[in-house]
């Protein structure tokens, strides 16, 4: 993909300008430039180690915490450079949701973890949130089995019905953008399937960036597919093309290996 | 020769382990048999009923009480000042401060529960209790505030020590998860943090407990020598441990009643000493058990 030097926010939602990235003297992403579109999945596929959670972490600035990272380029969110001394990080972080690898719920009753975000924003109304709770657990395709256990520990909860609850956290928080980090890599197949269901859904209403690991999971799922290999984007594309007729011979062996 | 050698080495470790149980053992014995004798002339009811402890008088009252409420209050004293302050520090270290100066500070603090506590004793006395006059003026020279307050500087390293422990314990995505959500570092220790050791920082509290109660010469340098059943910090009083330091430095006969109160004094101690930590030995069998 050439340089997108001017702001086109018709085309993308996010857009990664000429990103390299740094743990120390490790050079963990090198030159990335790749575009994201609105109201579509993008799936970030490569072996281990090759820089997929770095590049997804960098567009909710979740690098920023590491001592030894630095990142040079830009990241523009709706147009707009959030590498930027003018930007608050904990609004980006409310318009840019994150859901983890594991379920990391809080060890607090299911209620409270979904209310999480909204209380830190200083929202009082106790009405409201119960409200953008009851929402969000529904969006999260939860509610019918936990409506009547609101007050219980989340951390009582089932693998895949945690994981469901930090999708609800994420999602009373109403961002506009959801990364995701092999989201399904520690549930069983049937949870998987579940949290597949719900990504499909989501995708009308959010732009989702997800990372897997699971060709089947990228092919189901994603419109846009970009292959990492030792910290550089070798092929991106149509989720589709991308399978069926790879232009690299390293995306060809990745995914037919993966596929078995 | 190799098996002689780690027979006898084996041997001598036993010993050091057997005279640490025989010493508490033999604790725990004389004091219960100086106390059984004490409490077949004193009626336990007294003891735990009559508002005044007068053994050392002509008119002679054996009510703990006033001892008790001593020890309490200046362990309060001690607890409002370490907990805020201790826990505030573990908070700072944890979640703020750079990681090199988290190293180079903990030895530092740790430094502070080394000071002699006779060096604690006469600054409470010497420069607390003074400056202290000046801003309340019916202050006594002898008070519980001073000495309370000293106190709970010596055990600032308990509760920081172990509460900076329970929170670095703290899983980091929980702590990622708190600020995918937008939180600030601020909101992100209070609202999970915090509470996600709570298990921790309430042991720390609990042992920082333990160590006030059982605290001795700051109490009895700076609180003074006088039993009295109150919760007025700016008054002399006399906690469990002076009275006991008071009577075993004094010319009490040895044998007689008077002699045997330190020892009823000294059971009360250790029952809520131990007390004390059983809990906080099972809140911590409990935490542990959940973030293995
Ligand atoms: N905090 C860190 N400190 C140092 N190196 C890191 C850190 N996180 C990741 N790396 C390195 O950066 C590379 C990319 O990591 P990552 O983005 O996690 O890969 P992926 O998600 O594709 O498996 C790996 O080689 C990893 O060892
Ligand atoms: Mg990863």
């Amino acid at each position: 993909m050439e340089k997108t030097a001017a702001y086109r926010k018709d085309v993308y939602k996010i857009e990664a300008i000429d990103v390299n990235a740094f743990y120390g003297q490790f050079h963990a992403l090198k030159g990335i430039n790749l575009g994201m579109e609105e109201n579509a999945v993008t799936a970030l596929i490569g072996p281990s180690g090759c820089g997929k959670s770095t590049f997804l972490r960098l567009f909710n600035r979740m690098n920023d915490y590491i001592d030894e990272f630095r990142m040079k380029g830009q990241i523009r969110i709706d147009g707009n450079k959030i590498y930027n001394s003018y930007i608050e990080v904990e609004q980006l972080r409310k318009y840019v949701g994150m859901v983890f690898q594991k379920p990391n719920p809080f060890p607090k009753s299911i209620f409270d973890n979904v209310a999480y975000g909204l209380r830190i924003q200083g929202i009082r109304d106790k009405k409201l949130i119960s409200e953008r709770v009851e929402k969000a657990l529904k969006q999260a395709d939860l509610w019918s089995e936990v409506k009547d256990n609101l007050k219980k520990s989340a951390l009582a909860l089932s693998g895949g019905q945690q994981q469901r609850v930090c999708i609800a956290r994420t999602l009373a928080v109403e961002p506009s953008i959801i990364l995701m980090d092999e989201p399904t890599s520690a549930l069983d197949p049937i949870s998987t399937a579940r949290i597949e269901d719900l990504i499909f859904q989501l995708k009308t209403e959010y732009t989702i960036v997800i990372v897997t690991h699971n060709m089947q999971q990228a092919g189901r799922l994603s419109d846009k597919t970009a292959f990492f290999y030792m910290g550089e984007l070798i092929e991106h594309g149509p989720t589709k093309e991308l399978f069926t007729n790879p232009k690299h011979d390293r995306t060809e062996n990745y995914i037919s290996g993966r596929f078995g | 020769m190799l098996r002689a050698k780690e027979y006898i080495i084996e041997k001598v470790l036993f010993l050091c382990a057997l005279i640490t149980i025989l010493t508490t053992i033999g604790i725990i014995l004389v004091l219960s048999i100086e106390a059984v004798i004490f409490f077949s002339e004193v009626s336990i009811i007294d003891f735990v009923t009559d508002t005044q402890w007068t053994p050392l008088f002509t008119k002679k009252h054996f009510g703990i009480l006033p001892l008790l409420s001593g020890t309490m209050l200046t362990t309060l004293i001690a607890i409002a000042v370490a907990l805020p302050i201790g826990l505030s520090i573990a908070i700072y270290l944890n979640e703020f401060s750079p990681k090199g100066f988290r190293k180079s500070i903990k030895p530092l603090l740790e430094l502070l529960a080394a000071v002699p506590t006779v060096v604690y004793g006469f600054f409470a006395l010497m420069v607390v209790t003074p400056f202290l006059q000046m801003i309340i003026p019916g202050l006594s020279g002898f008070n519980a505030l001073s000495a309370g307050m000293v106190m709970g500087i010596m055990i600032i390293p308990f509760v920081t020590s172990l509460s900076e422990d329970a929170l670095f314990a703290v899983p980091k995505s929980l702590r990622e998860a708190s600020y995918g959500m937008g939180s600030t570092r601020l909101q992100t220790s209070f609202n999970v943090t915090v509470p996600a050791a709570s298990s921790g920082i309430i042991v720390s509290v609990i042992l920082a407990l333990s160590r006030a109660i059982g605290e001795t010469m700051i109490v009895a340098i700076a609180a003074g020598q006088q039993p009295r059943l109150t919760f007025d910090p700016t008054v002399p009083i006399e906690t469990i441990t002076a009275y006991i330091v008071q009577v075993s430095l004094g010319d009490v006969q040895h044998g007689t009643l008077e002699y045997r109160t330190i020892f009823a004094a000294g059971i009360t101690l250790f029952i809520f000493t131990f007390i004390l930590n059983n809990i906080s030995f099972f809140i911590r069998k409990k935490y542990q058990q959940r973030y293995e």
